[in-house]
């Protein structure tokens, strides 16, 4: 299992597991993180389980893809560290990841 | 007001359950008009993920959004039933035992015998920017779709947005506006690229602004909005003076008028019981994703199975003196003449 943390808009951490495969946005889904909304499931169709990727975290994550990127339009203060939860695959490498949750989705 | 059209089943929500249940109804011989919010055919499948794969639709190992949404069509096809785009139901109300008048924001008018709701997660509306304060100049100053060009016209607009509402709009409303100015958080545009090229060669010639950045304030009193603040993708701050704003943000889904409509609700779902998804109100059902049971999962499978059930229990309310004798498509040939196929 692998650790990612969830630090929420006041500044509290929830640590879940989560197997490998699965995506940040389900690890925040089945361990009802708030403020992760994933409304459109994981389809990478709305922009509702929008992170900012910590400053250490942001080379191993990566950058979105055009599609993404195209969806992060609808998010909200959208920054350069902006992911979508729903695109990011969690693998060893990104054991103990800090994700930052927006104040709001949408 | 209108006249009323008259159908056997009004249908609210024009999703795979929506249509499924044409098919359901229709061979049991049920006249179906549908209504739906969205511009086009197939709900949710549609409007978010017409190109996305589904694995678990039973005996279709794979298919799209759009590509179910067709094949859907196809199969309620020998049913004819009437679609009503664009035009969400408003107020349902009761005329009979059962019987209702629905009417929806268009003004049109419908009695029906039975009412399927299957709404998905609500009606898909404009989704609201999170700009502080955005709520007091909402149909003063700012507007999330543009009914009537004209009402533009001499107007300080600001467009924001990157896709093709943004742009279409942007190029529309340019000869008739004051000054235009479109912002987007990035210098690149997921608009078709024709209008793309059309917005920059304005840019070019100077006939309107293009600045890239995101709301973060707005300004003005009394509904009336006088300019808004901007961040820049470098954080520098700026404003820009407008006294309309157009926000194209896309379309979330919002439970809407479904909550006026005299139905119980369980956190924004519809309780509905299990031998024929029945809501609250006789003779008004709720399948698919808008309702809820013990054991619901919102899958497109468990919709079609509610809404072959529903098609059982409507049949009584339509026809009350028929007898209702289960069939099979398989063998039936008074089935299979309504299908055409025989």
């Amino acid at each position: 299992m692998t650790k990612i943390n969830f630090v929420d808009h006041s500044g509290e951490t929830r640590t879940v597991d989560v197997e490998n495969g699965a995506t940040v946005m389900e690890a925040a889904i089945r361990n009802a993180v708030p403020g992760i909304e994933a409304e459109c499931g994981g389809a990478c169709a709305c922009a509702t389980c929008h992170v900012y990727v910590d400053e250490a975290w942001t080379e191993k994550v990566g950058k979105p893809t055009p599609m993404e990127e195209d969806m992060l339009d609808f998010g909200y203060d959208v920054r350069p560290n902006s992911r979508l939860s729903c695109q990011i695959k969690v693998s060893d490498e990104l054991d103990g990841l800090v994700v930052t949750v927006p104040e709001r989705q949408a | 007001m209108s006249e009323a059209i008259k159908t056997d089943v009004l249908i609210i929500g024009a999703g795979p359950c929506g249509l499924f249940a044409v098919f359901e109804l229709g061979l049991l011989d049920m006249k179906v008009h549908l209504v739906d919010i969205l511009d086009k055919i197939g709900g949710q499948c549609a409007e978010l993920y017409p190109e996305k794969p589904i694995y678990d639709i039973p005996g279709i190992p794979l298919v799209t959004g759009q590509g179910l949404t067709e094949a859907l069509l196809e199969q309620i096809k020998p049913f004819d039933p009437t679609f009503h785009l664009n035009e969400m139901v408003e107020s349902i109300e009761k005329i009979g035992d059962p019987g209702f008048r629905v009417t929806t924001d268009a003004g049109k008018v419908f009695e029906c015998k039975v009412v399927v709701v299957s709404a998905g997660g609500g009606s898909f509306q404009p989704k609201r920017p999170p700009v502080p304060g955005i709520e007091a100049y909402e149909n003063t100053s700012v507007f999330y779709a543009v009914r009537k060009m004209e009402q533009f016209r001499d107007r300080e607009i600001l467009i924001v947005g990157g896709g093709d509402s943004a742009l279409d709009w942007t190029l529309n409303l340019h000869p008739l506006a004051k000054r235009i100015t479109l912002l987007h958080r990035r210098d690149d545009f997921r608009a078709a690229p024709h209008s793309v090229e059309q917005m920059r060669k304005l840019v070019a010639d100077g006939k309107m602004d293009l600045k890239i950045g995101q709301v973060t304030a707005l300004e003005g009193a009394d509904g009336k909005l006088s300019a808004a603040q901007v961040k820049g993708s470098d954080n520098a701050m700026s404003t820009i003076s407008c006294d309309t704003m157009l926000p194209f943000f896309g379309l979330t889904m919002k439970l809407g008028p479904v909550a006026n409509w005299g139905l119980q609700l369980e956190n924004n779902l519809i309780p509905v019981e299990t031998a024929s998804f029945e809501t609250n109100v006789p003779g008004i059902f709720a399948i698919g994703d808008i309702n809820t049971y013990p054991g619901k999962l919102k899958l497109i499978l468990s919709g079609f199975h509610e809404g072959a059930l529903m098609a059982q229990k409507a049949h009584r309310y339509v026809y009350p003196d028929k007898r209702l004798v289960f069939q099979y498509t398989t063998s039936s040939s008074s089935l299979q003449k309504k299908l055409g196929v025989n």
